[in-house]
Formats: structure tokens, C-alpha cells, sequence
């Protein structure tokens, strides 16, 4: 590696998986379970929004935290919904999706060498933007015995093993596994990031894909302190709006301060039309995210009972759209099996390894595809497994 | 709406076994569901939705929308007069609707003439048909809930987190 680069960004990227997404993506025809984003297009009426924006020469910059009547419009829903008070001035900052919001976040606490606690399997950026911002990752590893639940015996024992850690990143309903926990499991947990006084970045773009009871976020916890908490949420995955890319996060003024800052200087403000038409989401969509939710309920149900069927241990997510599919059965681990289903039946799914390196026994499957989509690919995993044995 | 019927308007090829799965529910209580539903004339048939407007002109059949005035008649109202209208084979739809007119009807036919013919000759000559307006359909974009503007091309990334 030349000099030019840094060695610290250079240290990072897991190759081998870059290897098999360019593979997938020069392979036509494709019948994907590999999708990180839902198959619905945005709800017209919020494009409709955008592009009326944009014929009335809404073009220019915004306020470096984004639109004040945005702002207003996410604190009056988390206060009408849950009761709490948060400052659309000081405490709410809108962001380029919450990859951007994690980023910020990280660089807005971390001091060299400070420790963050990591819950694996995990979406992927996570330890990256721990070691950029100059981090020391803690890993705390799930595995099928807790069901990919973290429990506060685990966290207990990491937390007192690595102390002091500075900040947890705490993520559900969870991109890649789906667990998701019950408010009880989270007053819990609560409790214990509260004695050990970690600061709690919570990861929540999942929440409304939340399927058998309903999501309690972080900040409506009993145990939660508004002021060691910060919270992601986005609109990309409950108001199917992945491209537009907004997120936002909410949190204490003075690190919702320096968020800003970084903000400020390296993006300015995400941007206006976009802005508009999430302006509309949070303001005008609850049938939309109803009904898709029922959707994705069904394919749950269906993927999880036929991967079972097909020998292929597989639990039932809580939420998102992902199952995490133990493919052990087949013999192979996870980057072989993945790439094999892929050259034989065209067939794509991500390797575990992409989110844990213990995640060789697991596929994620991603089941935001239609039904008969679903169908088809249950059928060519069957014949893929037949022509195994 | 139970949501067996959501399911199956939606995609009627799924069989009970995976509607089954769908909703964590047993198959056999889906097909007597199912069967109980078809009895009832809830479910009153599966059929095939074809994008017809990609078919070409050489299976183009046309369409009108028709919007009929007409005068009600004791104790029944429009019931029997729509009746008498909606038996024709060429009737596709018979909706009563509120406004200027009583009736709109979607009449089908091989061409124009043969539209033409049915409202000159059977529909407005009709003793309770008071007058019509017809208009031709020339191009559809839209048709219950589905846009028929060909396959949908695929835009996500095959693959992402």
C-alpha cells in the first residue's frame, strides 16, 4: 500500500465481500434476496411533494440542521406518540440518512482510543466509522443460543470486562438478523447502559417494520436518559425512501451541537428537495406504512416456514425484512454457499461473514420482494439444496 | 376485509399451503375458508389480468363509457331499469352514480359501429332511458390499481446492506 493513502482507511475494507457483490451485480438476471431497501416505490404523494417543491424553485440551501418545519414536524410526532419533549432548535439535526447521522455521531464523541460497545452481527458500517472517528470497538457477539439477543448478563460481563466504555451502538428491530426486543427486554438493558453511564447511540430506521408487537423506541423507555442517548431514525425503509437519503438524529444540545459542526463543514445541509418530501412523509402517511408492514408480514411468515421446511434453521424475525438463515446443513460455509447458489441458480444472498466475522454458518435473506419472487427463489434454493445431497 | 381475500385478490395462483404459511395458519382451514368463501359467491372467480393495451390494435376491442339518465320507477327505484340494461352481453360494468346523470356503463364492442348500434338501437329507445353521452375510451393508463404501462423495470441494486 503507497503512502498516498491513509493507512488507517487503507486497514479497513473487508474485501472478500466486495468480491461477491461485483460478482452479483455483473451477473444478469439475478433473482435477488440480497436487497438492503424496500420493493415498494415511494408513496406518490410524497414524490408529488418533491417535485412541486422544485417546480416552485425550492432549489437552494437549508439551515445547516435542515428545515425548521421538518424538524417540528419529527418532534411533534415523537411528542403526540409518546409524550416526550424534544427542542426542534437544539436537539434534532437532519442528516444524509442515519449512515451519515452514525458517522457524525461517532466523530462527535469519541476521543482517541475511547471504546465503543458493538453488538454483532451488525450492519456493516458500524466498526468502520468507530475506527475512523479514532475509536477502539468492544464486541459483544450473539449467537442462536440468547435467539441473537443480547441479554443483560452479556452486557453486564462486556461492559465490566472493557470498562470504561464510552458508548454503546445499539440497533433494532436488527439489520442482520431482525431481532427485535419487547419494551420489558429494553428497561432491562436500559438499566444496565445506565449504570455503567454509556452513552447510547440507537439505531432505529427499522421501527416501524416491527411485526408482532409494536416497537418501543429508546427514548420512550422509563430507564432511558434523554441525556445519554442518541437516537437515529431515517425515512428510508418505512416510507420507502432509501434514495433520497434522509435521516435524522435527535439528542442533548451540546452533541447535537457538534454533530452540527461536522455537518456544517463537510455536507452544509442535506438537501432541500428531499427534505420536502420527507417533510410530507412524516406528515402525511399512515396508511402507506400500515399496509406495507402487513405485506412484509406475510412474506416473513412464508420465507421463514419454507426455509424450515427446506432444512434451513431459520427464527423468527421480529422485524425489518431480514431473516438469518443458518445454512450449516448444507456442509458449506456461508461465502461458498452463497457464491455456489449464485453460479448455479442465480440466486443471491448475502454471506454472514459481511456482518460478523463469526457469520459463517448464516445467510441473510432479505425477504422485500414480491411474493411470487419469493416463490420462485424457494424453489430454486430447493433445487440447489437437492442437487447437493 | 379478512385477509385471506387480501391475499388472494392480489395474487390468485398462491395456493392454500403458502397462503397457509403466510398466516401461520393450518392449510386445511384455509381451503374450507376458501371453499366456504366460493359457496357464499364472495370469491365468484380467479382470472388472468392481461395488459391488453400491449396487445395491438388486432385484439383491440372498444370501449365506451356511457352515462345513461334515466327515469326511476316505484318501489324499486333504478334496480329494474339497470337490470334490464346491465343483461347485454356488451355491458362490461353498470354503476349507479350520483350527479347529473343515473347510470355509467362501460359497453364493449368490436368497433365503433357496433357501439353505436347497441345505443341508437337497444339503450336509447329504451321507455325509462330519458337521454346518453358517450365517450369513446382512446387510451388506457390506469385500471384497478395497476398501470398498464408494460413491466415494471427493475431500479434497486440487486444487492446492498
Amino acid at each position: 500500500m503507497s503512502d498516498r493513502v491513509s493507512k488507517l482507511i487503507a486497514s479497513l475494507a473487508p474485501s472478500g465481500i466486495r468480491e461477491f457483490f461485483e460478482l452479483v451485480l455483473g451477473m444478469p438476471d439475478v433473482l435477488s434476496l440480497g436487497v438492503g431497501e424496500p420493493d415498494f416505490s415511494t408513496p406518490w404523494h410524497i414524490s408529488e411533494k418533491a417535485i412541486y417543491g422544485l417546480e416552485r424553485g425550492y432549489t437552494s440551501y437549508t439551515s445547516n440542521k435542515g428545515m425548521i418545519e421538518l424538524r417540528r414536524a419529527i418532534t411533534t410526532k415523537i411528542s403526540r406518540d409518546f409524550g416526550i419533549e424534544y427542542d426542534p432548535h437544539s436537539q434534532v439535526l437532519i442528516t444524509v440518512g442515519v449512515s451519515e447521522a452514525m458517522d457524525l455521531a461517532m466523530r462527535a464523541i469519541l476521543n482517541p482510543g475511547e471504546r465503543v460497545l458493538i453488538i454483532r452481527p451488525c450492519y456493516v458500517s458500524y466498526e468502520p466509522l468507530v475506527r475512523m472517528a479514532g475509536g477502539e470497538p468492544v464486541f459483544l457477539d450473539l449467537a442462536s443460543d440468547t435467539d441473537f439477543k443480547a441479554t443483560p448478563e452479556m452486557i453486564e460481563d462486556i461492559l465490566k470486562s472493557n470498562s470504561p466504555v464510552k458508548a454503546v451502538i445499539f440497533n433494532y428491530p436488527s439489520n442482520p438478523t431482525g431481532v427485535s426486543y419487547l419494551k420489558a427486554e429494553l428497561e432491562e438493558i436500559a438499566r444496565l447502559f445506565n449504570d455503567f453511564g454509556v452513552l447510547v447511540i440507537s439505531d432505529e430506521i427499522y421501527d416501524e417494520l416491527t411485526y408482532d408487537f409494536s416497537h418501543t423506541p429508546y427514548l420512550a423507555l422509563e430507564n432511558s436518559k434523554p441525556d445519554n442517548l442518541i437516537y437515529l431514525n431515517g425515512f428510508s425503509k418505512a416510507y420507502a425512501m432509501t434514495g433520497w437519503r434522509i435521516g435524522y438524529a435527535i439528542g442533548p444540545s451540546d452533541i447535537i451541537g457538534v454533530m452540527t459542526k461536522i455537518h456544517q463543514y463537510s455536507i452544509l445541509c442535506a438537501p432541500i428537495m428531499s427534505q420536502m418530501a420527507a417533510l410530507e412523509a412524516v406528515e402525511n402517511s399512515g396508511p402507506d406504512v400500515s399496509s406495507m408492514r402487513k405485506e412484509y408480514k406475510r412474506r416473513r411468515n412464508f420465507i421463514v416456514a419454507e426455509l424450515n421446511r427446506l432444512g434451513l434453521k431459520t427464527r423468527l424475525p421480529e422485524g425489518a425484512f431480514y431473516t438469518y438463515t443458518d445454512i450449516s446443513s448444507s456442509g458449506m460455509d456461508s461465502m461458498s454457499f452463497a457464491r455456489s447458489l449464485l453460479e448455479k441458480e442465480k440466486v443471491a444472498v448475502v454471506p454472514g461473514t459481511a456482518f460478523s466475522p463469526n457469520g459463517s454458518r448464516y445467510i441473510r435473506i432479505s425477504y422485500s420482494s414480491s411474493m411470487e419472487k419469493l416463490r420462485q427463489a424457494v424453489m430454486r434454493i430447493e433445487a440447489f439444496l437437492t442437487d447437493l445431497r | 376485509m379478512d385477509e385471506i381475500l387480501e391475499i388472494l385478490e392480489k395474487d390468485a395462483r398462491l395456493t392454500p399451503k403458502e397462503i397457509a404459511a403466510m398466516l401461520s395458519l393450518d392449510e386445511k382451514e384455509i381451503e374450507k375458508k376458501i371453499a366456504a368463501y366460493e359457496e357464499q359467491g364472495i370469491i365468484l372467480g380467479y382470472k388472468t389480468v392481461i395488459n391488453k393495451e400491449l396487445l395491438g390494435v388486432a385484439h383491440d376491442k372498444v370501449r365506451a363509457l356511457i352515462e345513461v339518465k334515466v327515469v326511476p320507477e316505484k318501489d324499486v327505484g333504478f334496480d329494474n331499469i339497470a337490470k334490464r340494461i346491465y343483461f347485454f352481453d356488451e355491458v362490461k360494468s353498470c354503476f349507479l352514480v350520483s350527479g347529473d346523470y343515473d347510470l355509467l356503463l362501460i359497453v364493449e364492442g368490436d368497433d365503433i359501429h357496433t357501439v353505436a348500434g347497441f345505443v341508437a338501437e337497444k339503450l336509447s329507445p329504451m321507455e325509462n332511458v330519458r337521454g346518453t353521452r358517450t365517450h369513446f375510451l382512446l387510451k388506457k393508463y390506469k385500471e384497478d390499481g395497476i398501470v398498464l404501462i408494460g413491466k415494471d423495470d427493475v431500479k434497486r441494486m440487486p444487492i446492498s446492506y
